[in-house]
């Protein structure tokens, strides 16, 4: 089984060179310490910076330079600041190559649920629907259960919806499955994993063909 | 040349009355107009409708305005870091409508722009996308979205001059510049406001026909909302 840092590090290997990423909230940052030092990736945020860089080291931050989850950052060499409409052409037109975000829910069908839950929590999509609506590569960084071990990957999502068949991939504790017409299809299996494990996890149809194998992280 | 300089942020803020909606800058605390937030807290103009992506934090930025119970109308992309905002949401007494970030800085654009709506992916099949006109084009299907109506616009920048040009720093650029002109007056406050001559022309990240009044601010506060640092051990 995977912890968050498992899921990092899985995810990562899914960026190729020459992409251009966009990383949500959560799991999804960590993506970033993780991706192959021999290839050339840009990440951007849609608070408005392309070519973003580590953490500042303490007394070098700088109030003006964050990242969309609101942490000061640094840039690299060839970093780019824009507005929030220029932000929002590069992920809206496409430019984006691939969208990394956590969820609530995802079902066989490639819908999302990560900014609601009806009377207890509202914090907003902010540009999570803008992202899955337009994004062509999106994999979604998750726990296979919630917290009372009901399982996040659903025939249908019960919460509202960020945006309606768009997912493609999604890497869990305990799986990497990937989003199919005909429902999840299983990948790989976590670590220590079986595939009955992941089975009874998995409320949504799940396509499991013989000898799944073991992730390589 | 047209000058747009007034002597502070009192001059700049004339004509604000209860019950107007308001444009203001910033992502989170980055960027946020301080000096007209705190005016407006000053003033005490009741039941304003704010369009900002987030509504600042307990003690500062929106959060201000929400203690004391100004806002009637909120109209955001992310609101998580703000307790009482969630109380009052919850309880009824603040109007919430969430829209997604790049739909609503696409309606503040729009506004500045004269597109009175225009049509957008984010949101279809969802309830953002309720009562709302939706349209096939290319196989795939888009929600009509209106552009915002707007008494103020109230943004933040690094540097402007007297002509109102202005250029921003870092990510605090965010909401500001679509912002500018979006509404019937356009008020920029500034760290450093300079003679006119002084900005290189190449450099102008938005031009002074945006704006109808400019300040210089002084002591900004910009406080950071999550302060995070690496050591050589934890890159």
């Amino acid at each position: 089984m995977l912890d968050k840092i498992g899921i990092a590090k899985r995810i990562a290997k899914e960026v190729r060179d020459g992409y251009y990423v966009n990383l949500g909230i959560g799991i999804p940052t960590l993506v970033a310490n993780y991706v192959d030092q021999n290839i050339s990736v840009e990440f951007q945020s849609e608070n408005g910076v392309l070519g973003m860089g580590a953490f500042p080291f303490e007394g070098e931050e700088d109030a003006d330079i964050i990242n969309a989850g609101k942490q000061t950052i640094t840039t690299l060499p060839g970093a780019s600041f824009f507005d929030s409409v220029t932000s929002f052409s590069m992920i809206r037109g496409q430019h984006v190559d691939l969208t990394i975000l956590g969820a609530m829910e995802v079902s066989e069908g490639g819908d999302i649920a990560n900014w609601k839950i009806p009377g207890k929590m509202v914090k907003g999509m902010g540009g999570a629907m803008d992202l899955v609506a337009s994004a062509e590569n999106i994999i979604v960084a998750m726990m296979h259960t919630n917290r009372t071990g009901a399982s996040k990957l659903l025939k249908k999502c019960s919460l509202p919806l960020t945006g309606v068949g768009c997912v493609k991939k999604i890497v869990t504790n305990l799986a990497v499955i990937e989003v199919t017409n005909k429902g999840f299809k299983l990948l790989e299996r976590a670590p220590g994993v079986s595939v009955q494990q992941i089975i009874n996890a998995t409320e949504g149809t799940l396509i499991v063909d013989e000898d799944i194998p073991e992730m390589i992280i | 040349m047209i000058l747009k300089t007034v002597s502070d942020v009192q001059q700049a803020l004339k004509g604000v009355e209860n019950g107007m909606t308001f444009m203001l800058g910033g992502f989170g605390l980055c960027g946020i107009p301080e000096k007209a937030i705190a005016e407006l807290v000053t003033l005490g103009v009741k039941n304003i409708t704010c369009i900002s992506n987030n509504a600042g934090v307990d003690n500062f930025g929106l959060g201000l305005l929400l203690q004391k119970h100004q806002i009637k109308k909120m109209i955001s992309s992310y609101v998580g870091e703000n307790a009482e905002f969630e109380r009052q949401m919850l309880s009824g007494e603040l109007e919430v409508e969430l829209t997604p970030q790049g739909t609503l800085a696409e309606k503040c654009r729009a506004a500045q722009s004269g597109f009175p709506a225009f049509y957008t992916p984010a949101g279809y099949g969802t309830e953002v996308a309720e009562g709302k006109e939706v349209r096939e084009f290319n196989g795939k299907m888009y929600v009509l979205e209106k552009a915002y109506t707007s008494d103020f616009s109230f943004v933040k920048a690094w540097k402007g001059d007297e002509a109102g040009n202005l250029i921003f720093k870092g990510t605090a650029r965010n909401f500001n510049p679509c912002m500018c002109g979006a509404s019937k007056i356009t008020v920029a406050e500034v760290e450093e406001l300079v003679p006119v001559g002084e900005l290189d022309p190449n450099e102008i990240h938005v031009p002074g026909i945006f704006i109808q009044r400019i300040f210089e601010g002084s002591k900004y506060e910009k406080r950071i909302e999550q302060l995070t640092v690496r050591t050589d051990h934890n890159p």
